[in-house]
């Protein structure tokens, strides 16, 4: 699937629920459903540290794509990188770096990606496509 | 004025909105307080029809906005019954004034290997300072650590003491644990050995009546934010003694006597720690704090507050897993907790969906943070407008929480 269309599918999920309180629980299943990051890699060297909730990315390139694993210790973070890793994750470096990601905002959940400090998801989102930049780079 | 809430609530504009179609409640007092219409009238009139430069000019604007604002330095000497004005500095808040005294008297009294004594429940602002300072002059930064009930050990800080101490940093009130320091008590140790102390006072004056003469601290520090007052400015007090020997710390105009090309000499007292033009409105809206706050009674704030810390402990500690953090005797109105091992961040994100503004995170407290070994607390703070209704909605948010996430 393209970035759009994974985009369109949790646009369609949240569209469903108008409640923030169903919102949030469909965040938490998303957190759930995250695959689990391999622990050698939940280190500090992983570490996307944000004020309040930790964020630890791993990106592998392999074929020409882009793969990321992820997790985080507070559950509405994992839950948006769950997100995040289901969009961006086997995309080729051009397209993570071209994505928008304004589903965010769509879903209502434009807070959690503001540039305040209090969470590594704007963070992870640049690092995110950091990792596209630099293995486009050494291909 | 009699100490009726709700009439105090209609003073306070900004308590009368909804969040995410819920009533507002503000518990996030200790990062900074609302203002009543009182403080936000005194400053735009203020601007509508006193404002010029102070303490310069000879026209009548001038002489008046320069006797409102000297009789405000009066007001708040009073007000923290300092022995005299020169003792009152305008700054831009209590950090300012912090780093005021680390740098000045850092620079005049600092030599390597000396000491410099603080605790693990300061702000960062009562920390980093130091920190900086002992490094630029090769001096020793020792940290006092608190008892498990959030109190600070003092057989640990009394131990601290050497040959080589020049002085001592703590806070009045802790901004997470919401313990009140026994300052009287460790002033009178201190001064035993000829040790200055400084005291950051920004959570102290908005909930515990402050008498610098009473405590006999070389410094006091606060903010008029964290006290019903505007943003953007604060107040050192320091004991005249060390102020004159202290150095400027920002130079320019208003502080200085003389200026030539070839020396410059400095203003008296409290002038020579005032430089460039004032925040004369920020002056003027503490003024007017100081004002309500007197109106009000510190005792009367005291004995309210009170009843909200202990029904808000009554209803939260009667939830599950529930864990505190500061529980030491006689302390200030705030509640830091954490439910279970639930994230404060999302524990956060829900209790503000609810309408209720509370704060998660380290608070500026990073060492004391790390000292529980969690990833922060979730902080409630409360303030004279509060409610024991809003309280209950808090217990039901937490609850909430729990459910969602337990």
């Amino acid at each position: 699937m393209t970035i759009q269309e994974t985009e369109n599918q949790i646009i369609d999920e949240f569209a469903a629920v108008d409640d923030w309180l169903d919102k949030y629980d469909l965040i938490l299943d998303m957190g759930k459903s995250l695959p689990p990051i391999d622990p050698k890699y939940k280190t500090d060297q992983y570490i996307i540290s944000g004020c309040q909730s930790k964020v630890w990315l791993y990106a592998e390139y392999r074929e020409g794509k882009v793969y990321f694993t992820a997790d985080s210790d507070a559950i509405i973070t994992k839950g948006i990188v769950s997100m995040l890793v289901s969009v961006l994750s086997g995309q080729t470096p051009d397209a993570i770096q071209s994505a928008d990601l304004n589903f965010i905002d769509r879903i209502g959940l434009k807070e959690h990606l503001s540039p305040t400090r209090s969470n590594g998801l704007a963070s992870m989102v640049k690092q995110m496509k950091l990792y596209a930049i630099v293995f486009k780079m050494k291909g | 004025m009699s100490f009726n809430v709700s009439d105090i609530r209609s003073d306070f504009p900004i308590l009368s909105q909804t969040i995410y179609k819920r009533p507002l409640i503000y518990f996030d007092n200790a990062a900074t307080t609302q203002k009543p219409v009182q403080v936000i009238n005194a400053i735009s009139n203020y601007y509508e029809q006193d404002n010029c430069n102070i303490h310069r000019g000879v026209h009548y604007l001038s002489v008046k906005a320069t006797e409102a604002f000297e009789e405000t330095r009066r007001e708040i000497r009073e007000f923290i019954n300092a022995p005299s004005t020169h003792e009152i500095v305008f700054t831009k808040g209590a950090s300012e004034s912090l780093n005021l005294v680390a740098a000045s008297f850092g620079k005049k009294f600092l030599r390597p290997g000396d000491e410099v004594i603080t605790t693990i429940m300061e702000h960062h602002s009562n920390f980093v300072p130091w920190q900086l300072i002992c490094e630029e002059k090769g001096a020793v930064l020792k940290v006092a650590t608190i008892l498990p009930d959030g109190e600070l050990d003092l057989e640990n800080l009394y131990s601290l003491f050497s040959e080589r101490t020049k002085i001592i940093a703590l806070t009045h009130v802790s901004n997470v644990l919401g313990t009140v320091n026994p300052i009287k008590e460790i002033v009178a140790f201190a001064h035993n050995k000829g040790i200055p102390v400084l005291v950051d006072g920004a959570q102290g004056v908005s909930h515990l009546k402050v008498d610098v003469t009473d405590l006999d601290c070389d410094f006091y520090c606060f903010s008029g934010h964290k006290m019903y007052g505007p943003m953007g400015i604060g107040v050192l007090y320091g004991k005249e003694k060390w102020l004159e020997e202290m150095p400027p710390y920002q130079s320019g105009g208003e502080m200085v006597k003389d200026v030539s090309i070839e020396k410059t000499t400095f203003n008296e007292l409290p002038f020579k720690f005032e430089a460039g033009t004032p925040n004369v409105e920020g002056v003027m809206g503490l003024r007017a704090a100081v004002q309500y706050l007197k109106d009000l009674g510190m005792d009367e704030i005291r004995a309210y507050e009170d009843k909200l810390l202990q029904h808000a402990v009554s209803r939260l500690s009667a939830i599950d897993g529930i864990r505190f953090f500061g529980e030491a005797p006689g302390k200030a109105s705030l509640v830091s907790f954490l439910i279970g091992d639930i994230h404060p961040f999302d524990a956060g994100t829900i209790i503000d969906k609810m309408g209720i503004a509370i704060r998660t995170g380290h608070h500026c407290a990073q060492p004391l943070i790390d000292h529980f070994g969690i990833p922060g607390t979730v902080r409630a703070s409360f303030a004279f407008y509060n409610t024991i209704d809003e309280i209950d909605k808090l217990a039901e948010a937490v609850n909430k929480v729990k459910t969602m996430f337990g």
